[in-house]
């Protein structure tokens, strides 16, 4: 019988199987950031023990930047960070710090600098590590202690999860994105869809994405519970990755390219499970709740409780209404938020700000607006074609790289009973800020939205 | 990390689905470099109910968590485990739990316990209607006891050994230190290096 993607990459890194054991997992790239490494970094130094491959580690700093040009204000922020730089220089990774041309966002970097390619493994101390699945690799968010135990031996111990394939039939509507198909897939499977699995996206819509939004999809394969997204390699990802720094040249490129093609699903495998989306059906998608599977379309009203049938899920939207302070039959599209934030590693690349600004060209937003890059390689890029100023024209405000309005953990946040309208990836209660309110929408959702101050889709404006 | 055998203790009854880990421990606590002191961020948003389970003086000192399914979902912050674990629970019962949660658990020695829905309800129940009532988990026998019921639970044989002899996972690795420089030396050619 043949095999699934997720199998071929995954045999190719066991470095040893034993009867009653978890494999012993090869890992291609290890990226680190300030926030899950520096407990790391001390158990190695309790223990006496070096990096094993500071030559297939990198660091950035992302979580805990200020987005505003200056020092980083809050005291245990700046420790985190300095921490950071202490151990990099101790251990010998490379690091891109704030100010650095190639800082950014973790998931942005790795994929810019060329180091993310097909049938790699990678990880990272962050669960949004599945957005390198794109390219066709096995990544996946691990804890600090794995985050020590690759420091340590460039390995994982892991037993090789289930198989799912995701097929989405059909292509996109016109004004539909890979945000949208995304919330969409978490909304029928739900966040404990994936569990267990690796989750390969397949079908006509998929292709068709390109590698931006092949990432966006694979980003939030986490917040339906799968470990791993991953979309087998094609030309449109060899196209994005020739001549990037880290990529292979010359005869190395067209061995790897060779090599790259076989790395697909064989027409006779099988899949553990098989999930069917039909591309055709899809609208703009946003959550009314607070986990990610709590979505419906823009068209659509706020569901009553009633509507859910498992208990489990009906009193989990009582919550989720009753934080959010929305009520059942409100239309989505009469939702007034407070804020708009265009960024993070699920939607902070180009493509995703050339969207918001294609919106916002020649229109004035009326709520507070953060256009944050994901990366200042990207701020650069943006700022080459103009986009910088289609954005502070409009009204909105231009920052610096970094998570930003993601998570909570610098200066950008909501305050108690804001709502925002967010690119990001989790609607959590507290995410953005304590008490505050998150509607995940796409790029597109977000620009419209900041034009009319409630949740809007762009065809609906004037 | 401390061994794990066998458990009794008194259980919360949290009865929420899809506790994520941002809920247990919410960002501004992951800010610290160190691995202590992590107790007070546990439900931090959550404990400022004065309703809220854990604000309850029937159930202080309690070491078993009795949550609904989905328990541990969203980012992959071991700080959850270290949160959990430094204000005194041992043990997680839930329907279903986020797969990176799951995994630190069991290196942190966090033993989280996968038993059916219906069997959760009925020990939040019984934790409620009760809360002196004490739960055994017992690892060895791969067994959740209450009074005279008992219910088995699946964990597999290694992490189980692991969890059971407390053994650090990078030390048991390095004991197949020349697999893998062997595995390093037939590494594809064009694989990327970071320098």
């Amino acid at each position: 019988m043949g095999r699934t993607l997720a199998e071929k990459v995954w045999e190719q890194h066991v470095v040893r199987r034993a009867d009653g054991e978890p494999d012993l997992l090869y890992i291609d790239l290890h990226l680190v950031h300030e926030v899950t490494s520096p407990q790391a970094f001390d158990g190695l130094r309790l223990a006496g023990r070096p990096v094993r491959r500071p030559d297939l580690t990198i660091a950035t700093e992302d979580h805990n930047v200020p987005t505003v040009l200056g020092p980083i204000s809050d005291p245990v922020s700046r420790t985190q960070v300095e921490t950071l730089r202490k151990n990099a220089a101790e251990f010998g990774v490379r690091l891109h710090p704030m100010g650095d041309a190639g800082q950014g966002v973790v998931h942005i970097i790795g994929p810019q600098f060329g180091l993310t390619q097909p049938g790699m493994t990678i990880v990272c101390g962050d669960s949004h590590t599945s957005t390198h699945g794109a390219f066709g690799g096995i990544a996946f968010g691990i804890g600090t202690s794995e985050v020590e135990h690759v420091l340590a031996t460039q390995t994982l111990p892991a037993y090789r999860p289930k198989t799912m394939a995701i097929e989405v039939k059909g292509d996109l509507p016109v004004g539909v994105t890979a945000k949208d198909l995304i919330l969409a897939i978490i909304a029928k499977i739900g966040t404990g869809g994936g569990q267990g699995y690796i989750v390969e996206y397949r079908g006509e819509a998929i292709r068709n994405l390109s590698m931006e939004g092949r990432m966006t999809v694979c980003n939030m394969s986490i917040e339906a519970g799968a470990r791993a997204g991953m979309i087998a390699p094609d030309e449109t990802t060899f196209a994005y990755l020739k001549g990037r720094p880290h990529a292979p040249s010359g005869a190395a490129w067209d061995e790897a390219v060779e090599y790259w093609k076989s790395l697909r699903t064989d027409d006779d495998a099988e899949f553990d499970r098989v999930v069917e989306i039909d591309a055709a059906t899809l609208t703009p998608f946003v959550t009314w709740g607070t986990n990610p599977g709590q979505g419906a379309p823009l068209g659509s009203a706020v569901p009553a409780p009633e509507q859910f049938t498992d208990p489990i899920e009906r009193s989990a939207a009582e919550r989720a209404l009753e934080y959010m302070g929305l009520s059942a039959g409100t239309p989505l599209n009469e939702i007034q938020v407070d804020t708009v934030f265009v960024g993070s590693c699920t939607n902070g690349r180009l493509e995703d700000l050339r969207a918001a600004a294609g919106i916002l060209r020649g229109r004035k937003v009326v709520t507070r607006t953060l256009i944050v890059p994901g990366s200042m390689l990207v701020k650069k890029a943006a700022e080459e074609e103009g986009l910088d100023q289609v954005f502070k024209d409009a009204g909105a405000e231009w920052r610096e790289a970094g998570c930003s309005m993601c998570l909570g953990m610098n200066p950008d946040t909501l305050k108690p009973g804001e709502r925002s309208a967010s690119t990001s990836n989790r609607n959590f209660e507290g995410r953005q800020g304590k008490g505050g309110r998150t509607h995940l929408v796409s790029p597109q959702v977000a620009a419209a939205t900041a034009v009319t101050g409630k949740l809007t889709a762009p065809a609906d404006l004037a | 990390m401390d061994a794990f055998t066998t458990h009794t203790g008194r259980a919360v009854p949290l009865r929420r689905s899809n506790v994520d880990t941002d809920q247990i421990i919410p960002a501004v606590w992951l800010k610290q470099v160190s691995r202590t002191g992590f107790e007070n961020g546990l439900f931090s948003a959550w404990r400022e109910d004065p309703s809220f389970i854990l604000n309850n003086p029937a159930y202080e000192g309690a070491s078993i968590l009795l949550s609904g399914p989905d328990f541990g979902t969203g980012s992959s912050r071991e700080h959850a485990v270290w949160a959990l674990q430094q204000y005194g629970f041992r043990v997680v019962i839930a329907a279903r739990f986020g797969d990176i949660f799951r995994n630190n658990s069991t290196k942190m020695g966090l033993l989280p316990v996968v038993l059916p829905a219906d069997v959760v309800e009925g020990l939040q129940a019984a934790a409620e209607a009760d809360p002196a009532v004490e739960i055994t988990v017992d690892l060895a026998e791969r067994e959740v006891r209450l009074g005279s019921d008992a219910w088995s639970f699946e964990i597999d044989d290694y992490t189980r050994w692991r969890l059971m002899e407390g053994l650090d996972d990078i030390g048991l690795t390095l004991r197949h230190a020349d697999d893998i420089a062997v595995y390093e030396n037939g590494r594809q050619p064009w694989l990327p290096t970071t320098v």
